[in-house]
């Protein structure tokens, strides 16, 4: 296509004014002045076109060239991705660096993916084989835990004519391909996609898996699907970009693209830094070799900001359809929005709610229905995209214009709370207004895969976190005296729940992942203690005197358990029926009849756990092995064994004499 | 030889029109003569073909249509920058005013400054060590952070503000260290008790002063920060100096930008504040940070005050979007009379778990602070029941709380404004006060930590 160029007329801010470009087409970039930046066309006005400039403009002058390129903004797609860090326009910033320094100069002219490097390419298809749009010609090892698989560009069908195996940049021809008119396409592993144009797949289907991060509240309460659309709105300092950071590191996404869209470069600069050292907990291997990372920091050109969210997302599409699961997060989606409402505020535009543009709805919208599960193009494949965006509304106010728009099209809401963030109850997700409305979809899932009567657990927790708020409110205002002891205990399991199951500490190794079935063994052992508690004080006993102390500083440990290590639950759940069992007065120790070992006075835990070891596991068994059998075991000697028979006997009896004492009455 | 433009067209509050002008980039220096022969500078905010847009930062009063006359410099606003700025005091527009003649350049810089590629960025992780309790052990900070105070009109910040100042240092280290002050709008004898300070102690030979006063243009307050970060780039990234930059008071940075735009009859964003504050906020506040391979650093402490004590005004608001957490003052605290009065739950440092720990101040840092936090918080909430309730309806373990509440607030949060304390020793009165609690409500700190530390 021949270049047409024109001449500036006006410069304010990153806007610029030219005239003179004949046929250029909206979305189409153009380099701009002396130094040709790069920047995009945003509006036609007869013979008036507005450009939106990529880099500062500071120094230019009216007079100056602008010249056409004939494509719309595109992003390099092909080896190379994974592990890099882009700006909003796709330049890796290491390679910006080298060009312009510690800071970024204008006119840096990095290319997004590294041309001399060669890839060790393997065909995957053979002469003659029938190809089409999205079929896998052939893989790359691009990271030992990412493979690129090198598929047909959209829109292009026919059979394979030349392909080899080998060593290739992503510029080197691998391929050729003769379509049905009999013209040859010659193929390389880079393929341009423009950003703002959706890739096309064969079909969306329903997600059904969650999307699992080990993050407690996340997983257990408000699950995001694989596939699925999350916001997590919140004042500053509520714990945003924490929670994106986590999901970034521990989700079992097979890849996942990280978007800093106008926030800090500290962020970016973590993030780097962290992620080759942290092991992906899925793969082993250095979380940056599943990672891709767009910055476009507060301070970076604003109208590369805007383009940061379609760079990202249309490169998550593109491995997406690869086949594989790939996660995205953009911190903040609100300074997107800022973006769009400034360039359309010096376009002289006509202003929607606050300043933003009117078509802010229809922008959030074609965003978030980016994401989801697709079949893809080509095989039998498919892959989904998760977006999950934060969104930082002015003073946290909720009914701020880009809230409101997320909220129409995602289906979890992750609300954060001032009030926890600054009490440190993190991650501040306030389960009172959060909610996830992918609960229905991915129950067969849970119930499967993590453990049965998940979603039961999950709503009894939720109710009792709701009846505390109507509690609280009770004590406010005629103080704690008035409660019942049932209400009392609501109150304290609804605070185990707060602090020992829902909050997690991000920062501390041992707790910053929780494995989903430790999370289930984590609530069900709470509800379990709700559950006897009520049934203690329903006997006719009183809260006061139950002395949990041991107990409930094993629950508050129950995050620090290794994952999927049953055992440790196991003993807690006895523990737990231990303790009430004991405590229940003696007229009443129904509850401890149908466990199998009850507490023994003047046995330790360790003894204990020794006679369960070895199968001792109900009080038949060990009567029925004698003080002899057992005085072998390691550990108990003559004397244990000894009160262990006595003492079982006692109880048995005591228990006859009870149930005595209930038949009589 | 630069043409002079005689061609304004219009005059509206600190904006200049100007007609028929050729070769003018956008971002260019202009000097404007008025028909007294004063000189102005200003600044091109929008060209294009025949019209240019023009601030004025000493604003226009006295100018008129047909006898102003404006040249183009052929330049962005620029800063002349050498070492021997050191001790030196200048104006908002970087105009030596101590009457020590001009600064000898070892360089030019443009003040507007590039943005530092996050890939040459070094995370900060140094603590630094000022003292101040709610400070140091609550809310760290660390070299290379930008950690704005959050004040109100009356409340101590410049107090505060100084005392940092006067105590930071990276403990074990003895390092070059200056600071870069900028004052916005603050009055005469705000900059005078900072520079009486500065004398004081002897650091007004390694602090570099930009004083823009409550009478000067306001408009000029635009260009102050970026003066003062300017200066501090230089010093840290070229002369290995960790400069500490003080820029007080960012409100009245604030409000000029909002003037500016009002003129340019922009569209209003929040509470009339323009809508590319936060990006204007940012390319200030951003200029703050550690560049790898380089030994200096910035440290960046703005002051602000918040209209009306509120903390979702857009000033703070955007403020705190932009910077590595916030120090927040409370005026409850100030008539309890607690000096300083630092609320420490709102306020936060973002970079704290970094810079803490083992090898930088000590194993249970983070452990005992949480929870202190945790403890002070329910105390808090405790308080508040008592207020509706009376004391005699909380339970004996709020009372607890309650109780260590106060404590909290008047001994730990309490110090005097010449009274610096070891990390140790902000860290050893929290496990002090810890004691008043009973040991099972301690959650947060684990058993070993209990028997090294609550002695
Ligand atoms: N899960 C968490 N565990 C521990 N601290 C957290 C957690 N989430 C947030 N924080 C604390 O809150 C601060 C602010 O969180 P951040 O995610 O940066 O907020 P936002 O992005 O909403 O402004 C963090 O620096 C950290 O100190
Ligand atoms: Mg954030």
């Amino acid at each position: 296509m021949s270049e047409t160029k024109g001449k500036i007329i006006k410069i304010s801010g990153p806007l610029v004014g030219a005239v003179g470009l004949k046929g250029v087409k909206m979305n189409e970039v153009v380099r701009v002045g002396k130094d040709s930046l790069i920047g995009e066309i945003v509006e036609l006005h007869g013979e008036k076109a507005s450009i939106q400039v990529y880099e500062e403009t500071g120094g230019i002058k009216p007079g100056e060239e602008v010249v056409t390129t004939g494509s719309s903004l595109s992003v390099q797609l092909g080896p190379g991705l994974i592990g890099s860090i882009f700006d909003g326009i796709q330049r890796p910033l290491d390679v910006v660096r080298n060009e312009t320094g510690d800071f970024i100069a204008r006119g840096a002219k990095a290319q997004g993916l590294d041309r001399k490097k060669k890839w060790d390419f393997k065909a995957s298809v053979k002469k003659g084989d029938k190809v089409s749009a999205g079929t896998v010609i052939g893989t790359v090892e691009e990271t030992p835990t990412v493979q690129h698989r090198v598929m047909v560009p959209p829109g292009l069908e026919g059979e394979i004519t030349v392909i080899e195996s080998g060593k290739f940049t992503v510029i080197d021809d691998v391929a050729e391909i003769k379509d049905s008119s009999g013209k040859t396409h010659k193929i390389q592993m880079l393929q341009e996609w423009p950003v703002r144009k959706k890739r096309p797949y064969l079909e969306k289907v329903p997600p059904e898996e969650p999307l699992i991060s080990g993050q407690r509240v996340i997983d257990t309460f408000f699950p995001i699907a694989k596939g699925g659309v999350a916001c997590i709105p919140g004042p500053f300092g509520s714990g945003k970009t924490i929670v994106q950071q986590q999901l970034a590191k521990w989700t079992d996404a097979e890849i996942v693209v990280y978007i800093g869209c106008g926030e800090r470069g500290n962020e970016m600069t973590d993030v780097l830094q962290e992620f080759p050292e942290l092991e992906d907990p899925y793969s082993g291997e250095p979380l940056i070799k599943r990672t891709v990372l767009i910055a476009n920091t507060s301070n970076m050109p604003v109208a590369a900001r805007e383009a940061s969210i379609y760079t990202g997302t249309t490169i998550a599409e593109y491995l997406r359809d690869m086949g594989y699961k790939v996660a995205l997060m953009a911190d903040s989606t609100s300074r997107w929005a800022e973006a769009l409402r400034e360039m359309s505020g010096r376009l002289e535009e006509m202003p929607g709610e606050e300043g933003y543009p009117a078509y802010l709805a229809s922008r959030v919208a074609e965003f978030y229905e980016r994401g989801g599960r697709v079949k893809c193009l080509g095989a039998d494949r498919e892959g989904s995209l998760s977006i999950i965006g934060a969104v930082s509304p002015p003073g946290g106010d909720l009914s701020d214009p880009m809230v409101k728009n997320t909220l129409r099209v995602v289906k979890v809401f992750w609300g954060l709370d001032d009030d926890l963030s600054s009490q440190r109850h993190f991650p501040a997700i306030h389960w009172l207004r959060s909610y996830s409305l992918y609960g229905d979809a991915l129950r067969d899932y849970y119930e499967k895969e993590v453990g049965e009567g998940f979603s039961d657990l999950r709503k009894q927790a939720m109710g009792i976190l709701q009846k505390e708020e109507s509690l609280e409110e009770i004590v406010r205002l005629v103080g704690e005296e008035s409660l019942s002891d049932k209400d009392r205990q609501v109150l304290d399991t609804a605070k185990m729940i707060r602090e020992d199951f829902l909050q997690q500490h991000a920062f501390d190794p041992d707790e910053t992942f929780t494995h989903i079935k430790n999370q289930y063994r984590m609530i069900s052992a709470i509800m379990k203690y709700h559950s006897r508690a009520l049934e203690y004080i329903e006997a006719g006993n009183t809260l006061a005197d139950l002395k949990p102390g041991k107990v409930k500083e094993k629950i508050a440990r129950m995050k620090f358990y290794e994952d999927e290590k049953t055992e440790d639950f196991d003993k807690l759940d006895k523990e737990i029926e231990k303790l009430f069992a004991s405590s229940s007065s003696e007229d009443d120790i129904t509850d401890a009849e149908d466990e199998k070992l009850p507490a023994i006075e003047g046995i330790g835990e360790k003894t204990e756990r020794l006679l369960i070891e070895k199968g001792y596991d109900s009080p038949e068994k060990i009567k029925k092995a004698g003080v002899e059998t057992l005085a072998e075991i390691d550990g108990i000697g003559e004397k244990t064994a000894q009160k262990i028979i006595e003492q079982l006997g006692k109880k048995s009896a005591d228990k006859k004499q009870a149930e005595r004492k209930k038949d009589s009455q | 030889m630069k043409k002079e433009y005689k061609t304004v067209r219009s005059i509206a509050g600190p904006l200049f029109y100007v007609e028929k002008v050729q070769d003018v980039a956008y971002g260019e220096i202009a000097r404007v003569r008025l028909p007294s022969g004063e000189d102005r500078l200003g600044q091109v905010l929008e060209v294009s073909d025949d019209v240019v847009l023009l601030q004025l930062f000493a604003g226009t009063a006295g100018a008129n249509l047909d006898n102003s006359a404006v040249k183009f410099l052929g330049k962005g606003l620029e800063l002349a920058v050498s070492s021997e700025m050191l001790g030196r005091v200048f104006d908002g527009l970087g105009n030596p005013i101590d009457g020590g003649g001009e600064v000898i350049a070892e360089d030019r810089k443009d003040v507007s400054g590039l943005a530092i590629n996050p890939y040459a960025r070094s995370y900060p992780d140094e603590f630094i060590q000022t003292g101040i309790s709610a400070i140091d052990a609550m809310n760290t900070l660390v070299r290379g952070q930008k950690l704005p105070v959050f004040s109100g009109s009356g409340l101590p910040h410049n107090q505060i503000t100084a005392q940092i100042a006067r105590q930071a240092a990276v403990r074990g280290k003895k390092e070059d260290f200056c600071v870069v002050f900028a004052a916005m709008g603050i009055t005469f004898e705000e900059a005078d008790f900072f520079r009486k300070d500065f004398e004081k102690t002897g650091a007004i030979e390694r602090s570099v002063m930009f004083l823009n006063l409550a009478d000067d243009p306001a408009i000029e307050r635009l260009a102050t920060p970026k003066m003062a970060l300017t200066a501090a780039e230089f010093l840290a990234f070229e002369k290995d100096y960790h400069v500490l930059v003080i820029m007080t008071n960012m409100t009245n940075y604030a409000e000029a930008l909002r003037e500016v735009s009002a003129a340019r009859k922009e569209i209003p964003g929040r509470r009339g504040y323009p809508g590319y504050m936060y990006t204007d906020l940012a390319s200030i506040y951003e200029r703050a940070g550690r560049i790898k391979d380089k030994k200096g650093s910035i440290t960046q402490i703005p002051v602000l005050t918040m209209p009306n004590d509120d903390k979702t005004h857009p000033i703070p608001d955007l403020t705190g979007y932009i910077t590595e957490g916030q120090i927040i003052l409370s005026r409850e605290l100030e008539h309890g009379g607690v000096y300083p009065p630092i609320d420490v739950l709102p306020s936060l440092s973002r970079l704290k778990e970094k810079g803490i720990g083992e090898g930088k101040t000590r194993d249970d840092h983070s452990a005992v602070t949480s929870q202190l936090f945790a403890a002070y918080a329910r105390g808090k909430q405790a308080k508040e029941l008592a207020v509706i309730l009376g004391e005699e309806a909380l339970s004996d373990e709020d009372k607890k709380f309650s109780k260590f509440a106060d404590e909290y607030e008047n001994s730990y949060v309490a110090q005097g404004e010449y009274e610096s304390r070891t990390i140790e020793e902000s860290l050893d009165l929290g496990w002090e006060l810890l004691k008043m609690l009973p040991r099972e409500e301690l959650k947060r700190v684990k058993d070993e930590q209990i028997d090294k530390y609550m002695k």
